[in-house]
């Protein structure tokens, strides 16, 4: 052949075009009551709220702002619900309520992933793939255990607590309130739920499955506001559980709150998990693995790899290729079908990370970011970074940052990374990356962190406990551990 | 020909050994040495890559990428010059009423029709690719593999897709395929030579990677799944494994090798995956027919169909398209 | 024939596996139930406290990393130990609290059988409360327990040696250390039970006694940073508030008191008490070729 350049020999582009989920399965109201007694009421004594798409800063709609008198109401159709209907009700009716809940989840699929992709600005990909189907598989599987509660190993007639005030975040919403549902209905509580300031309307859209599936009123309570609301709601008198995530800041001062009260109480916390990169892991995967580890949900993750440990033999190699593989994120419109980065959350988390990543520059670290990485004018945005040269004693390798933000550290030995892993008073999760399986089991063993993941990140399962040590907050969310949560099992002798 | 090396050093002494007669455990150390592959996690990588939603615009494109890389193959024991004609035609214009299609990149038939296909082509860009070597076994000897390869050259094959031993990788007898595969290459004379690398056969995508760096040091210009004859052929972890290959070796040297996906491939959506894997496992750099190929029969009407249809809305049938 | 004199003993602290004095110089008499003198016993301080919980930490490494079947054996022979020793217990316990000793010995023998039944525990914790989960993917997903870490426990006012046994045996046999305050009125069952565990196979520091005041060490603990969990069965009532706030810095896990106060310590026990000072670790990896 003597052709010079032909067309296809040279170099194209080739751009993605727009592939934008289509929003109008979502039909939103321009304001929302909170859900109470199996029904949508005004507020009686509390305010109003207006939720927005982190996206483009529009305004979605507007919710309530449950005040004291509506927490009565809420915690007394609760209490009456246990005491009536919910509590009595065999364990087997119980389960056929969760799994109606469960199938009409993925019948609405759709239209829940496209609402939180609204909502909070995750992409759509990753609500549609992950935040959906996982809440209809905590129904699912929580609606199984509703009439096996004698065989879980907590006695022959575990008791349910009675009612259950649940605060959860704004991370995952939609997921955070089947974790904390689904295991209290199906231990026979009911709930009164606060979701997220800033991401309420899935929950809301779940109160409207929960009418359609003609569950009891009272059963389940939804009551939208925020601090405040979350407060009176975990100090109200009548209330015998509190499940609460979400900071470990908020988290310490609930356990302050209900101390000499006898309502038990479980917390899931913060973290700053450790990545550990051994000189021998399988590099591709192990680069896919800290890419995901803190860049899935934006980095709005508890459990995110938010420090790398790599071995120092490997770091050059693992960086290059860590830089290479960022500069293919793609950041943008939440609902395009192709984004993998989405919006930050809220105003307010964007200044926390944009102060955090300064101070680590301030500190002396190096920072970088994909030059790829085009942020849109309006809108809540934070390019992924990553922060190399960083000591133990930076801010940004102490504190959570709750974004897209990486610290790089090194190590020598298995030893050090292990104690370096450790030196934290966090300890929700881990990561550990070698071809070595005796070096996994052994890292598994000694990591001071409830979650593991070996060659692996950010999996979660209905049937997988989890929860953290030290300040990441106390008992286990899924499998049949997480039950305990709901169960009464004071300790006497 | 000199042998192109990934890196001065490793290569350079591999290269060595392998002339030493120690090339077994030599090519043991570098190969083994290279990071593993976690199955799991590259399936979910793949998988992840496969949900890219590619539309208007950027499928239009796709199209037209995918059809000027194809390699149209027909490699039957029933093959004819009469097919390999009408095959040929197909591939210089592959929609009688459209011009504005381009030319695949290559046909891909067995070496005794390629006197067939080049007076078909004659005056074409197409290029002509045989298969050699004992296509698709491979078990016969050096000498009958060579001269398989010498006369497909010599009836004007400007490609070749040469197969591996199999049999010997597995056995660990890194030496004896590295040096089956240069001499082939030599053979090939000005031919550029794809290597096949039977990913079915290898079964771990550890051997995948292997094989790839193996086939590569021993001066592939093309790495290629698959036969097409055993199952399973082309998938997208493993042209995912590849690609990483290629991408380092270009890393090394500034060398752009080539992948080739062969068998399976039967869809436009199929053949958008792997466009949208070569893109962003390997770059850019490889949406080229010089660097990236994909060996099909049936994909290229599914692509002329899906062509018709984001020009004029409408979805086509069988009738539309021309068999060969 | 005069009367022998006895020889009066000096109830010290048991730190990192020694009986030191408080470092403050204080001790207390501890009187039997009719009112007599029984001995002077060391009132423990703020830094006895800090010092006890150093020791149970550098004592956890070891004592989390032996295997089961070891911690099993060597808390089986304490109770071997105690056995041995069950006249003075029986006498300790009929004096501190007032019983006879038919109701003395029974306490005894409780407290023996209740330390036998935890030491076999050691080696089923994992396997009553672990798992292997079947998640929905090409994963291999285990749950286990493992111990919390140093653990604070506030013996009951009551019971003087079974409940005692009650509460420290169930902290231990998973892997914890435990720093643990005294039955304040009746410290000296406990201090001869810290003679036991000296003698004993296990290591220093994984027990640790204070006698001294309960009010005034249990802040010290509660809001101690370095303690994982506080078992708060023998606090004040009136303290309980306070010290649930306190452990809120650090979220140390906390076992309230039992809601009927002291309970029968005699009743069949349940693993409760002891799995509510482990934590559940889950680890996941792939499995694929």
């Amino acid at each position: 052949m003597t052709e010079t350049t032909t067309p296809d020999l040279v170099t194209p582009t080739w751009d993605y075009a727009p592939a934008p989920e289509a929003r109008d399965i979502v039909r939103l109201s321009s304001s929302y009551g909170l859900f109470i007694d199996g029904a949508f009421v005004d507020t009686l004594d509390g305010g109003a709220l207006k939720t927005v798409n982190p996206a483009t800063e529009e305004v979605l709609a507007e919710v309530a702002e449950a005040g004291a008198k509506d927490i009565d109401r809420a915690v007394a159709a609760a209490r009456r619900a246990f005491t009536e209907v919910w509590g009595p009700m065999p364990g087997r009716e119980r389960a056929k309520y969760l799994y109606r809940i469960a199938r009409l989840i993925q019948e609405r699929a759709r239209e829940f992933a496209v609402l939180e992709s609204l909502d909070n600005g995750k992409p759509i990909r990753e609500s549609r793939d992950v935040d959906v189907p996982l809440a209809a598989a905590h129904f699912f599987h929580h609606a199984g255990w509703a009439d096996k509660l004698a065989h879980a190993g907590y006695g022959p007639d575990p008791r349910p607590l009675g009612v259950a005030a649940q605060v959860i975040p704004w991370n995952f919403p939609l997921l955070m309130a089947a974790w904390k549902i689904a295991p209290a209905l199906a231990t026979g509580n009911t709930v009164v739920l606060k979701p997220a300031e800033t991401t309420p309307l899935s929950a809301l859209l779940l109160a409207e499955v929960v009418q359609q599936a003609e569950l009891p009123p009272g059963v389940v309570n939804i009551v939208t506001g925020a601090g405040e609301t979350g407060a009176a709601l975990v100090g109200h008198p009548d209330v015998d559980k509190v499940a609460f995530t979400g900071s470990t800041e908020v988290g310490k001062a609930i356990q302050r709150q209900i101390a000499g009260t006898r309502k038990k109480l479980t917390l899931e916390l913060g973290g700053k998990a450790a990545n550990v990169v051994f000189d021998d892991a399988p590099i591709d995967q192990a680069v896919e693995g800290i890419v995901n580890g803190i860049f899935f949900n934006q980095g709005h993750v508890c459990c995110a790899g938010s420090r790398l440990l790599v071995q120092e033999s490997v770091e050059t190699e693992v960086l290059e290729r860590l830089k290479a593989r960022l500069a293919t994120l793609r950041l943008g419109d939440p609902l395009d079908k192709n984004t993998d980065i989405g919006a930050i959350n809220s105003a307010q988390q964007l200044a926390k990370i944009t102060e955090l990543a300064a101070s680590g520059e301030q500190e002396g670290a190096q920072r970088w970011s994909p030059e790829s990485c085009v942020l849109p004018e309006r809108g809540y945005w934070f390019a992924p970074t990553v922060f190399t040269g960083v000591a133990q004693s930076h801010r940004i390798a102490r504190e959570e940052i709750f974004g897209p933000v990486l610290s790089v550290l090194s190590f020598r030995t298995p030893q050090e990374a292990l104690d370096k892993a450790n030196n934290t008073p966090f300890g929700l999760s881990a990561g550990v990356w070698t071809e070595k399986g005796s070096r996994i089991l052994w890292m598994a063993q000694r990591l001071r962190a409830g979650v593991v993941w070996a060659n692996t990140f950010n999996r979660f399962d209905p049937t997988s406990p989890f929860g953290g040590y030290k300040e990441s907050g106390f008992g286990r969310e899924g499998g049949r551990q997480g039950l305990a949560a709901y169960l009464d099992l004071e300790v006497d002798a | 020909m000199t042998v192109v090396v990934p890196s001065a050093v490793d290569f350079a002494a591999v290269s060595d050994l392998a002339d030493a007669g120690e090339s077994d455990a030599a090519l043991r150390r570098f190969l083994h040495g290279l990071p593993g592959v976690d199955q799991v996690g590259a399936d979910a990588r793949a998988a992840t890559l496969a949900t890219r939603s590619i539309k208007k615009q950027a499928k239009l494109q796709a199209i037209d990428m995918a059809i000027a890389m194809t390699d149209l193959t027909t490699l039957e024991g029933m093959d004819t010059p009469g097919k390999v004609r009408t095959l040929c035609a197909k591939a210089r214009r592959p929609d009688p009423a459209d011009p504005s299609v381009p030319p695949v990149a290559a046909v891909c038939v067995y070496g005794d029709l390629v006197p067939a296909a080049a007076e078909a082509l004659r005056g074409s860009p197409v290029r002509i690719a045989a298969v050699a070597t004992a296509f698709p076994s491979g078990r016969a000897s050096l000498r009958v593999k060579l001269e398989d390869t010498r006369e497909a050259v010599a009836a004007g094959a400007t490609e070749i897709d040469m197969v591996i031993d199999r049999g010997a990788f597995l056995a660990g007898r890194y030496g004896q395929v590295f040096d089956e595969i240069r001499a082939v290459k030599d053979a090939c004379g000005p031919a550029h030579l794809k290597v096949i690398l039977e990913t079915g056969e290898l079964a771990t995508y550890d051997n995948v990677r292997r094989a790839s760096w193996l086939a590569l040091a021993a001066g592939a210009d093309f790495i290629k799944t698959s036969t097409g004859k055993v199952a399973p052929s082309a998938t997208l972890p493993v042209a995912l494994v590849m690609l990483e290959a290629v991408r380092d070796v270009a890393e090394l040297t500034g060398q752009y090798r080539g992948v080739k996906v062969a068998g399976g491939v039967r869809t436009t959506k199929d053949a958008i995956r792997y466009l949208v894997l070569a893109h962003e496992v390997a770059g850019a750099e490889w949406l080229r027919a010089d660097r990236f190929r994909i060996g099909a029969s049936s994909l290229l009407n599914d692509l002329l169909m899906q062509r018709a249809k984001q020009a004029t809305g409408r979805y086509w049938g069988p009738d539309y398209v021309t068999i060969e | 024939m005069s009367e022998r004199l006895q020889v009066r003993r000096t109830a010290k602290l048991f730190v990192g596996g020694a009986f030191p004095r408080s470092e403050s110089g204080r001790s207390y008499e501890v009187t039997a139930a009719d009112g007599g003198f029984l001995a002077n016993a060391a009132l423990a301080s703020r830094k006895d406290a800090r010092d006890a919980v150093v020791a149970a930490r550098k004592a956890f490494p070891g004592w989390s990393g032996a295997t089961a079947y070891n911690r099993g054996q060597i808390l089986y022979r304490v109770a071997e130990l105690l056995e041995g020793r069950a006249a003075q217990f029986i006498d300790e316990v009929a004096a501190a609290e007032g019983v006879d000793l038919d109701h003395a010995t029974a306490q005894v023998d409780a407290a023996i059988d209740r330390w036998v039944w935890y030491a076999g525990w050691s080696d089923k914790i994992a396997m009553v409360a672990g798992s292997a989960n079947p998640v929905a993917g090409p994963y291999f997903n285990f749950s286990v327990p493992e111990p919390t870490g140093v653990v604070a426990v506030l013996a009951p006012q009551g019971s003087s040696l079974l409940g005692m046994v009650s509460v420290v045996a169930p902290a231990i046999v998973s892997g914890n250390t435990a720093v643990v305050v005294a039955c304040e009125a009746r410290p000296l069952p406990a201090v001869s039970l810290g003679e036991v565990l000296a003698t004993s196979d296990v290591p220093a520091g994984v027990v640790n006694v204070l006698t001294g005041r309960t009010a005034e060490l249990a802040p010290i603990l509660a809001g101690h940073m370095d303690v994982n969990a506080i078992d708060l069965c023998g606090a004040p009532a009136e303290q309980v508030p306070e010290l649930e706030r306190l452990a809120a810095e650090n979220v140390k896990r906390v076992v309230r008191p039992p809601r009927e106060g002291e309970p029968d310590w005699t009743a069949e026990p349940s693993p409760r008490r002891m799995l509510a000072l482990t934590e559940t670790k889950t680890v996941w990896h792939p499995q694929g070729v």
